[in-house]
């Protein structure tokens, strides 16, 4: 028992061991290995951001009063908004707004000092570019959050010892809500997912189309150690890419890591699994390199968008939400999240682990099934 | 036939139908090439035009009154009847937290004791909102809606009670091209530059490392064929593959996801054909740098798919990014289609986005036909 275990464990190192000289034989491989997911981390670290700043705007102010230059002022001064141009006339907006030079434009009507002084709500015009709906919304609220501060001030000053209800607001877990603190978590997350869904989904295929993988059947390895010898570097090289990326992620972008180790790398060792199981299903079901590729491709896209990585899986329609429960990377970004960020403890992602770990078995367990059992 | 004959470069309509011939058996035979031009850019569309949205609504948020009344009913009522919230009732702060931590609600409004008392002392009364600020996009809407709501309230308050309050500043917003900021009407015509990178780009950065990795490359040297027709033959079938993604993707668009399209179709097929030499010279040249499938994939992934997702200007605002990623930016094709997709769609024939960004387009695809030919040219000596 123990004399054939060993041999085994033999002939799956042996296994190992090529899987590393195909993958690592030669320089360029060595490095799209290892320099594009830390460079990949560095940029899109820096690019995946739903904070705007610099948002370029222009003032129409028809009112010239007093209170319409405060409140231009308080727009002068907001660090998000940059005064492109001052304009006056009504001819003047389109052309910013279509140029996209300007992605606001705020206009204060003649009558508003007046208005303002008899008592009368007084409107100040925002005209924002729709084109991409989700920075407009983000600029309408920054924008709104100047006015209604504007307001709030007024009040104060009205003498009464201000308003009868005041907001205390405060942002729990990411206190200055930077979407970086948000997103880079979520891109560590993605990243592993391509590297380990790259290694292992080419791994069988690239066999097949040599034909080395009928040989490889021949030989006295069992489909279950075919399985492992294929599956561990896959595995090993996830977990040095994810280690790489984690420590950059807090050493470098300065992302608090609150929860504890154990539990961020028993929910990656979890990911990974399943992720290897997806990447040799596809891997097994392939017949060409290019199929392995595309096939890994046709998962992994849909795999990121609906991981709730950049749009929230709250949001989507229910029907697509019960298709992100098969979606292994939606529980590891929900782990990378809550370890990173709020420090959850290990009990409270068990919902997180297990999931990850059927999809895991499963597929593992189909790859090795199909090794056998689709032949060319 | 010699090498100096290869280089010559000549075209014969009859070695080039041939090629073609090959290269679209070779297409229509294996599945996966179909499937990455046909049944991608499909789901794709159906799950960014049903699936995704950035907008906050129907965020689930937990309402804690410590001591109800009718004040405090008229406050919390306020946050009732508005699509933005699911309000949740919590009886105390503690269950509101742990609701919180488990991600069942995303903000909390917390009304003290003392609130229904101290609205009619002078210095009023707090009202706590607590959001949860991993998400923080979506904590900020909750914030900007949420103090809004207080905002409208207290004017409605000041009626009733007959309390002067000094008059407030209004906003009325007018969002130009998308009035309805529908996140549909923006994230579909992005989407399109992604699909055309993934077919252009993808599909091509295998074909020619194929040739090499199988050795058939130098079974097609022996022939008379000549590298420009190599080169033609290896583009024009991947260029009707991604033609027919960009009308699938198009017609989807405008039929199924009701996306204005108020510039000229004949424009935006011009500058997709544009766009689509651009990623096929892109794919080219990596697949005969490469020359190896697996390496093709992971830069085919690194430098195309990726970058025209994040570094476009699709789902991330480039304005936004710091100065030196905005400059890597410029030399990311789909940022220039993203930015024509999205004003042709939404806009219209806008000339003066149009004509810097289709130049940056034609000089990109110039550069990239140029540097395939001339590698390609030297390898073969």
């Amino acid at each position: 028992m123990i004399a054939s275990l060993s041999a085994a464990w033999r002939r799956i190192v042996a296994l190992v061991g090529k899987e590393f000289l195909a993958l690592l034989k030669d320089k360029k491989s060595r490095f799209v290995l290892i320099g594009p997911p830390i460079i990949q981390l560095l940029v899109f670290g820096y690019a995946a951001t739903f904070d705007l700043n610099h948002v370029p705007y222009a003032l129409y102010n028809e009112d010239g009063g007093a209170v319409s230059r405060q409140l231009a002022a308080r727009f002068a001064g907001a660090p998000v908004f940059d005064l492109i141009s001052t304009i006056r006339r009504d001819a003047d907006i389109r052309p910013l707004i279509d140029d996209r030079q300007a992605r606001l434009i705020v206009h204060i009507s003649p009558q508003f000092s007046r208005d303002l002084a008899l008592g009368k709500p007084a409107p100040v015009q925002l005209i924002v570019d729709g084109r991409n709906s989700n920075s407009a919304l983000i600029v309408l609220n920054y924008a709104s959050s100047i006015v209604q501060q504007f307001n709030a001030d007024r009040l104060q000053r009205s003498g009464m010892g201000g308003p009868p209800v005041h907001l205390e607001v405060r942002a729990w877990f990411n206190p200055n809500l930077q979407s970086r603190w948000f997103l880079i978590p979520g891109i560590a997350g993605l990243i592993t997912l391509i590297v380990t869904m790259l290694v292992t989904a080419l791994s069988v295929a690239r066999e097949r189309e040599q034909g080395t993988f009928d040989q490889l059947l021949v030989t006295p390895l069992r489909p279950v150690e075919i399985l492992l010898g294929k599956a561990l570097p896959g595995f090993i090289i996830g977990m040095f890419e994810a280690t790489v990326i984690i420590a950059l992620a807090v050493f470098w972008f300065d992302i608090p890591l609150l929860g504890s180790l154990v539990t961020l790398y028993t929910g990656l060792a979890l990911f990974l699994l399943s992720a290897i199981g997806v990447g040799l299903m596809i891997s097994s079901l392939a017949v060409t390199q290019q199929q392995g590729f595309l096939g890994a491709f046709l998962f992994m896209v849909p795999a990121v968008i609906l991981s709730g990585f950049a749009t929230p899986i709250e949001n989507m329609p229910e029907a697509v939400q019960y298709i992100t429960l098969i979606d292994p990377l939606r529980y590891f970004v929900v782990i990378l999240r809550d370890v990173f960020l709020e420090g959850t403890p290990f009990h409270l992602l068990i919902p997180q682990f297990w999931p990850l770990a059927l999809i895991g078995t499963i597929s593992l367990s189909i790859a090795g099934w199909l090794f056998r059992h689709r032949m060319y | 036939m010699n090498a100096a004959h290869l280089n010559e470069g000549g075209i014969s309509a009859m070695r080039l139908r041939g090629l073609m011939r090959k290269e679209f058996l070779q297409i229509l035979r294996d599945p996966s090439s179909i499937a990455i031009a046909f049944v991608l850019p499909v789901i794709l569309l159906l799950l960014f035009g049903y699936g995704v949205s950035l907008d906050a609504k129907h965020v689930p948020i937990a309402l804690v009154v410590d001591e109800p009344g009718a004040a405090t009913a008229s406050f919390t009522g306020s946050f009732r009847h508005l699509p933005y919230f699911d309000p949740l009732t919590l009886p105390d702060m503690r269950s509101a937290e742990i609701a919180m931590r488990e991600g069942r609600v995303e903000a909390i409004v917390h009304l003290r004791t003392d609130f229904g008392r101290k609205l009619y002392q002078p210095g009023g009364t707090p009202v706590q909102i607590i959001v949860n600020g991993v998400n923080a996009n979506t904590g900020r809407l909750i914030l900007g809606y949420g103090s809004g709501i207080w905002i409208n309230w207290l004017h409605q308050y000041a009626q009733i009670n007959h309390i002067h309050l000094p008059a407030s500043v209004q906003v009325e917003q007018r969002v130009w091209f998308n009035s309805e900021l529908r996140s549909r009407n923006y994230l579909v015509p992005g989407l399109i530059a992604v699909i055309m990178t993934l077919i252009g780009a993808l599909l091509t950065a295998l074909v020619v490392a194929r040739e090499w990795e199988r050795g058939t490359m130098e079974a097609l040297m022996a022939t008379p064929v000549t590298m420009n027709e190599i080169i033609i033959g290896k583009m024009a079938p991947y260029f009707v593959l991604g033609s027919g993604g960009m009308l699938i993707s198009v017609g989807m668009a405008v039929w199924l996801f009701d996306v204005p399209l108020r510039g000229s179709i004949w424009l935006l097929f011009g500058v997709a054909a544009l766009f689509l030499l651009v990623a096929l010279g892109m794919g080219l040249l990596i697949s005969t740098l490469a020359r190896n499938q697996f390496v093709a994939s992971q830069i085919a992934l690194i430098v195309t798919f990726l970058p025209a997702f994040l570094l476009s200007g699709f789902i991330f605002e480039i304005s936004s990014m710091p100065q030196v990623v905005q400059i890597i930016t410029h030399i990311i094709p789909a940022r220039y289609f993203v930015a024509l997709l999205q004003t042709l769609f939404m806009a219209g024939d806008i000339w003066s986005v149009i004509w810097p960004n289709a130049l940056a387009l034609a000089v990109m695809a110039l550069i990239f036909l140029v540097l395939v030919r001339r590698i390609s040219r030297k390898r073969l000596d």
